[in-house]
């Protein structure tokens, strides 16, 4: 709160970027946590929560007549361009939000303030909702090849791998600490995922230390486990995520590459995706043609193309196709890294095993493939999405890609997610908040030390609270599609516009097909008690039904059971499931008790230390008018 | 002139069909008149390939050794490829194709030879009279009338016998602002605002010359429709560049001085050979797959096409919203006023009128606004993206005209009555049909060719239930609304439905959409079920209740 100089400030105008409507005009109040606006020109109580963590950047631009433009861009792609009316005050939002959204220590991290006030062991519980053994239990392990060592509970292995990881069994410690020592900071070829119906594993690791000419026998024993582990194959992949420049160039600096000659029967192959730090310009340049005002076709498409956004996310998918297809249709175990293996690697691991196995495709599913491959595996989500005031440098929208590479994948196979494109970007914007302790750090030990399981609240249970709106109405469920296959030819990948310019409402479709099925769900359960409640109070009948009724019946069961359709996909149907789907910590989500969801009242605003509540980090509550706006300048 | 000698071979064994999504085929291959038909010896000797000529866009020949190969570019733009053994045969069989796919003489086209196999319930031909859309404006306002001053298509031959004109303008003047308009296309009612009694109207440009030429009535025309005190809007397609050049040829625009109450905007959009360039381009872009990422985008780019579907988008929410937010009326011209004028109109009508939303009112809107309003579709549409002709007269108007429907459509998918299908079929008759609807320039062509007589209407076959049915979009909820699409590049998307259709798999999207139709279906049903459950307890009760009073 020492930051806050100002708390108030009012006759602040909003622009809005995309329309040439009147600028709102209200008043801004800083929060503890929130950057909030109130607009006073509307007639409906409209207000715009700006979460300080999501602020990637406050500018003050030269002053116009109308006052002092403050232009704050967001995390999450919103980007807010106010106007306030006396300098001073303007420069004093200015200098408390630079304070307020860089923090320097982790302590002033939204995480350990915020208090839902549950109680204690619900929080605990939460945390237990996602256990990855059980994750593994599904894939069959341990079993006759894999085993889960604790070889790592002193992160002697590794300090940015979690206590547990998954190796061949018969590699012993001497293979697995040898290794350590010839992979770049100790990351070692690990289990990502095993596909169970053939063996075929995807395993992770980083760049070895390999230099010109280097070898370690035990590195070598570990692949010939990790090939010899899927007796199916005579063969494994190695596959270096880099562009192959790029891991030539590490050489010199004694890291490296596999040389096919020192491991048996290795296939080795690089896929070019790019470094953190060309996804970082190509998003800038990206967000720069998003932000455009009144752009041409021809500006859009020109500037999309030379961001190489889309570029980039193609070949991120094609290297999970390539991995999907090696493990499916060879039959072949992939080892994949790229320099440290927590970015590029995270990507195409977790993509793959999302290609393969319908599991990862479910709520829960999600939030395994999210805790394993990123968080366990020490993607520094800390550094990536600099929760902290850091280096520039080491910012990149490594998860962001994988969050639209689902997205397409979601574009293409409408009915094989159980979550909807709202999930996705809910996700999306905690992973920037800090709201809740998951993506804190950059590693286990770091949360461990951070002591996150003690002080924080995990996002998961919270997201499967509001299960019902990012729920996928169109999901066929779990046993329609197994493994996909995308369509990667560039023409099937599309700008994602939801997420880009998320908050340039104007610019989205004005009827939502979602929400009307959703809205479709939530009618079709009331339909349906109806029904039972007038059945129950009808008399029993001997005589025939009007024929209606006996007819509809028909109707409605002939269609059940020929097309397995969405009346055989309601909640009361997930018993059909696989049951390691519901081993996965399932019990929790009754268990958890949510505060009242209404935290947030006008009196706290007016007093200025509102606790936020759980609904969002950042939400605009808008005036439902149907204002037809007219947006074709 | 017989079919038969244009057929030199017509007939070939193992012959083999490669075409997308499906595995190649061998058969036998056929050419009728009309069709060409490949059917392969597997049971019962099923149809594999049942193509009308006149779907054929251009052929290509290649040989190895005495393989023939007949690559088949399609107006619906699919790519057909048969392999035929024997060079004679197929080159033979390639010749005739060509001769049958160009034929020159309408009435040897398959709508004159087509007999329907369905039971006609309701003649389209004469489904949307304009004496009954008349009669609908006339229950709102009376301050217009139906002339009949071009019954002998003699004022203007591209316009209809009926057109619908302001009540205090008579035949004569009519004649006489027919003479100032380019190919006498004098100004007429296109669209009726209920809301605020506004209208849009339609013309050629009129032709001012390059001293300045003036048409007393046709100004007094115009101004009719003005509300006394209130100033017009006349939306000029072109840039006023182009207008301006238009003066040399004899055309023009409306000069300040003598259309004091009116606003000239100029909004370009593009015509003629320039789009269909593009869409050349752009099918070309869809088809190679050879591309990386960045290509692809630079093709698209390169192609126009949404360049030219943003401004066409753009200058029609102009007009309607000159028309429903500023209270005024509008005239639409560009030069002839047969093309980009008319895809201005259709559009703002869609924007504006719920009814055109519609099925029903769809037909209705491009009946009227394209086939009476002398939409030259039988030039415009005699090649599609694959054509080598390059004529002036080709261009894909109408087809622009639907890819601008379906992004409103994608902008807002609950307020249309018809589904994306509704219009990829319009399109494709449009190109290539059994029906007649699409066939001549206009309704004096039409006439002389006795469509009505002769051929069927396609709104004979498309308006039966059966057919209707896959047309219905089910999300549709009706609404009264003005709709105002974004025409921001982020809101416009590719026509993955017509130009991917053929290069990649639509399985995944298809099962969507039947979910999604089942998941309201079912809604429906159980609705339906609900209130059949009231209704008997309901009876149930007063039973009860008169036996207890007895």
């Amino acid at each position: 709160m020492e930051h806050i100089t100002t708390p108030k400030v009012e006759n602040v105008k909003l622009l809005d970027r995309y329309t040439n409507r009147k600028p709102a005009n209200g008043t801004l109040y800083l929060t503890a946590t929130h950057l909030i606006y109130v607009d006073a020109s509307a007639e409906v109580r409209k207000e715009t929560w700006i979460l300080h963590h999501h602020i990637a950047t406050v500018e003050k631009l030269p002053l116009t007549t109308f006052g002092c433009p403050l232009l704050i861009h967001c995390k999450n792609f919103r980007v807010a361009h106010f106007v306030i009316g006396h300098e001073r005050d303007c420069h004093e939002v200015y200098t408390s939000l630079l304070k307020l959204s860089q923090p320097v220590k982790p302590e002033e991290l939204y995480a350990f303030s915020y208090n839902p006030k549950m109680p204690k062991d619900n929080r605990e519980i939460g945390w237990k909702l996602i256990d990855l053994k059980v994750d593994y239990q599904r894939m069959g392990i341990p079993n006759d090849f894999w085993e889960i060592t604790d070889a790592n509970k002193d992160y002697e292995v590794c300090n940015t791998y979690p206590p547990e990881i998954v190796v061949p069994k018969a590699t012993n410690k001497a293979t697995v600490f040898g290794s350590s020592k010839f992979r770049s900071r100790g990351r070692i070829p690990v289990l990502s995922y095993l596909y169970k119906e053939n063996n075929a594993a995807i395993c992770r690791c980083s760049q070895p230390l390999s230099g010109f000419s280097a070898r370690c026998v035990e590195d070598e024993q570990m692949l010939q486990a990790i090939r010899q582990a899927n007796p199916g194959s005579p063969f494994m992949y190695v596959v270096d995520t880099r562009p192959k420049l790029n891991a030539m160039a590490n050489r010199a600096a004694g890291k490296g590459y596999e040389n096919e000659d020192n491991y048996d029967n290795i296939r080795f192959k690089f896929i070019g995706i790019e470094n953190i730090h060309v996804m970082r310009s190509s998003l800038q340049k990206l967000l720069e043609v998003c932000e455009t005002k009144s752009p041409s076709m021809s500006d859009f498409l020109t500037g999309l193309e030379n961001s190489g956004w889309l570029r980039h996310i193609k070949a991120v998918m094609d290297a999970g196709v390539f991995l999907a297809k090696a493990v499916k249709e060879e039959k072949a175990s992939v080892l994949v890294h790229c320099s440290d293996g927590w970015d590029r690697t995270a990507q195409v691991c977790s993509l793959a095993s999302l290609l393969l196995d319908p599991f990862y495709r479910t709520f829960k599913g999600l939030m395994v493939l999210i805790e394993k491959e990123w968080i366990a595996m020490g993607h520094k989500f800390s550094h990536r999405c600099g929760h902290l005031d850091g280096d520039a440098k080491e910012v990149s929208p490594v998860f962001t890609q994988f969050a639209e590479c689902v997205w397409q994948l979601m574009q293409q196979f409408p009915c094989a997610f159980e979550f909807n494109e709202r999930f996705l970007l809910e996700i999306h914007d905690h992973v920037y908040s800090c709201q809740f302790g998951n993506f804190l750090g950059t590693c286990h030990r770091e949360r461990e030390a951070l002591k996150i399981f003690e002080k924080t609240h995990s996002l998961w249970p919270f997201l499967l609270q509001k299960k019902q709106e990012f729920r996928n109405p169109l999901y066929k469920g779990f046993t329609v599609y197994k493994e996909l296959k995308p369509n990667t030819l560039p023409f099937s990948f599309q700008f994602w516009c939801g997420m880009y310019n998320r908050f340039d409402k104007g610019m989205h479709p004005k009827q939502s097909v979602l929400d009307h099925l959703l809205n479709c769900m939530s009618q079709k359960i009331k339909l349906e008690d109806n029904a039972t409640d007038l059945e129950n109070k009808l008399p029993f009948l001997d005589g025939p039904l009007p024929d209606e009724v006996c007819s509809l019946s028909k109707i409605v069961n002939a269609s059940v059971e020929s097309s397995k359709t969405p009346m055989l996909n309601t909640p009361q149907d997930y018993e059909s499931e696989p049951p390691a789907l519901l081993t996965n910590g399932a019990i929790v989500e009754e268990v958890i008790i949510m505060p009242d969801q209404d935290q947030r009242n006008k009196e706290n605003l007016a007093n200025h230390h509102v606790l936020p509540d759980l609904n969002s980090t950042t939400e605009v509550i808008e005036s439902d008018a149907k204002k037809e706006k007219l947006q074709h300048q | 002139m017989e079919f038969a000698e244009l057929i030199k071979t017509p007939r070939a064994d193992n012959v083999v069909l490669h075409r997308p999504f499906y595995p190649a085929v061998e058969g036998t291959l056929c050419l009728t008149g009309h069709h060409l038909i490949l059917s392969s010896r597997r049971q019962d000797n099923a149809e594999e390939l049942w193509l009308l000529h006149s779907n054929i866009d251009s052929i290509e020949k290649r040989f190895v050794g005495s393989l023939g190969t007949i690559i088949i570019k399609c107006k619906d733009l699919r790519i057909i490829q048969l392999d035929i053994p024997g060079m004679e045969e197929c080159l033979n069989i390639a010749s005739s194709i060509e001769a049958l796919s160009t034929l020159d003489s309408v009435t040897l086209m398959y709508p004159f030879f087509y007999r329907p196999m369905f039971e006609v319930v309701e003649d389209g031909w004469h489904s949307f009279l304009p004496e009954r859309e008349f009669e609908l404006l006339s229950s709102v306002t009376t301050e217009w009338r139906l002339s009949y001053v071009n019954k002998e298509f003699s004022v203007c031959p591209s316009y209809p016998p009926a057109v619908t004109v302001p009540k205090s303008i008579d035949d004569e003047a009519l004649r006489r602002v027919a003479t100032f308009r380019h190919g006498g296309r004098f100004p007429v009612l296109s669209y009726y605002h209920k809301k605020n009694g506004m209208v849009m109207m339609r013309s050629s440009q009129p032709l001012t010359g390059t001293n300045g030429r003036r048409c007393k009535e046709d100004a007094a025309l115009i101004n009719a429709t003005l509300r006394a005190g209130k100033r017009g809007y006349i939306i000029d397609t072109r840039s006023l560049n182009v207008a301006q050049q238009a003066r040399a040829k004899g055309g023009g625009f409306e000069q300040e001085v003598q259309y004091p109450q009116w606003r000239r905007i100029h909004k370009s959009v593009e015509r003629y050979n320039i789009l269909q360039e593009s869409l050349i381009k752009l099918v070309e872009a869809c088809n190679d797959q050879s591309h990386n990422m960045d290509r692809w985008l630079s093709k698209l780019e390169a192609s126009n096409w949404l360049t030219h579907i943003k401004e066409i988008l753009t200058a029609a929410c102009l007009a309607a919203q000159c028309i429903d937010r500023e209270g005024a009326s509008v005239l639409v011209h560009g030069t002839e006023g047969t093309d980009s004028t008319l895809q201005i109109t259709s559009l703002a009508q869609i924007i504006l009128d719920p009814k055109c939303r519609t099925i029903r009112g769809f037909e209705a809107l491009v009946e009227r606004e394209w086939l009476q309003a002398g939409h030259p579709f039988q030039q415009r549409c005699a090649q599609s993206a694959y054509s080598n002709s390059r004529q002036k007269w080709e261009s894909p108007v109408f087809f622009l005209f639907l890819d601008c429907v379906w992004q409103i459509l994608r902008q807002f998918p609950c307020s249309f009555e018809f589904n994306e299908h509704f219009l990829i079929m319009l399109f494709e008759h449009a190109y290539a049909s059994q029906f007649g609807t699409f066939l001549g320039n206009n309704e004096s062509e039409r006439c002389k060719l006795k469509l009505p007589q002769k051929t069927m209407s396609l709104w004979s076959w498309v308006n039966r239930p059966q057919e209707l049915s896959k047309f219905k979009n089910p999300l549709f909820e009706a609404n009264c609304l003005v709709i105002w699409p974004s025409v921001a590049p982020q809101s416009l998307q590719l026509w993955e439905g017509v130009f991917l259709r053929w290069n990649r798999s639509s399985k995944f999207l298809d099962e969507a959409y039947e979910e999604m139709n089942n998941i309201i279906e079912y809604n429906k049903e159980l609705q339906a079920k609900v209130n059949a459950l009231r209704r008997q307890l309901a009876e149930l009760e007063t039973d009860d209740g008169m036996q207890e009073s007895s």
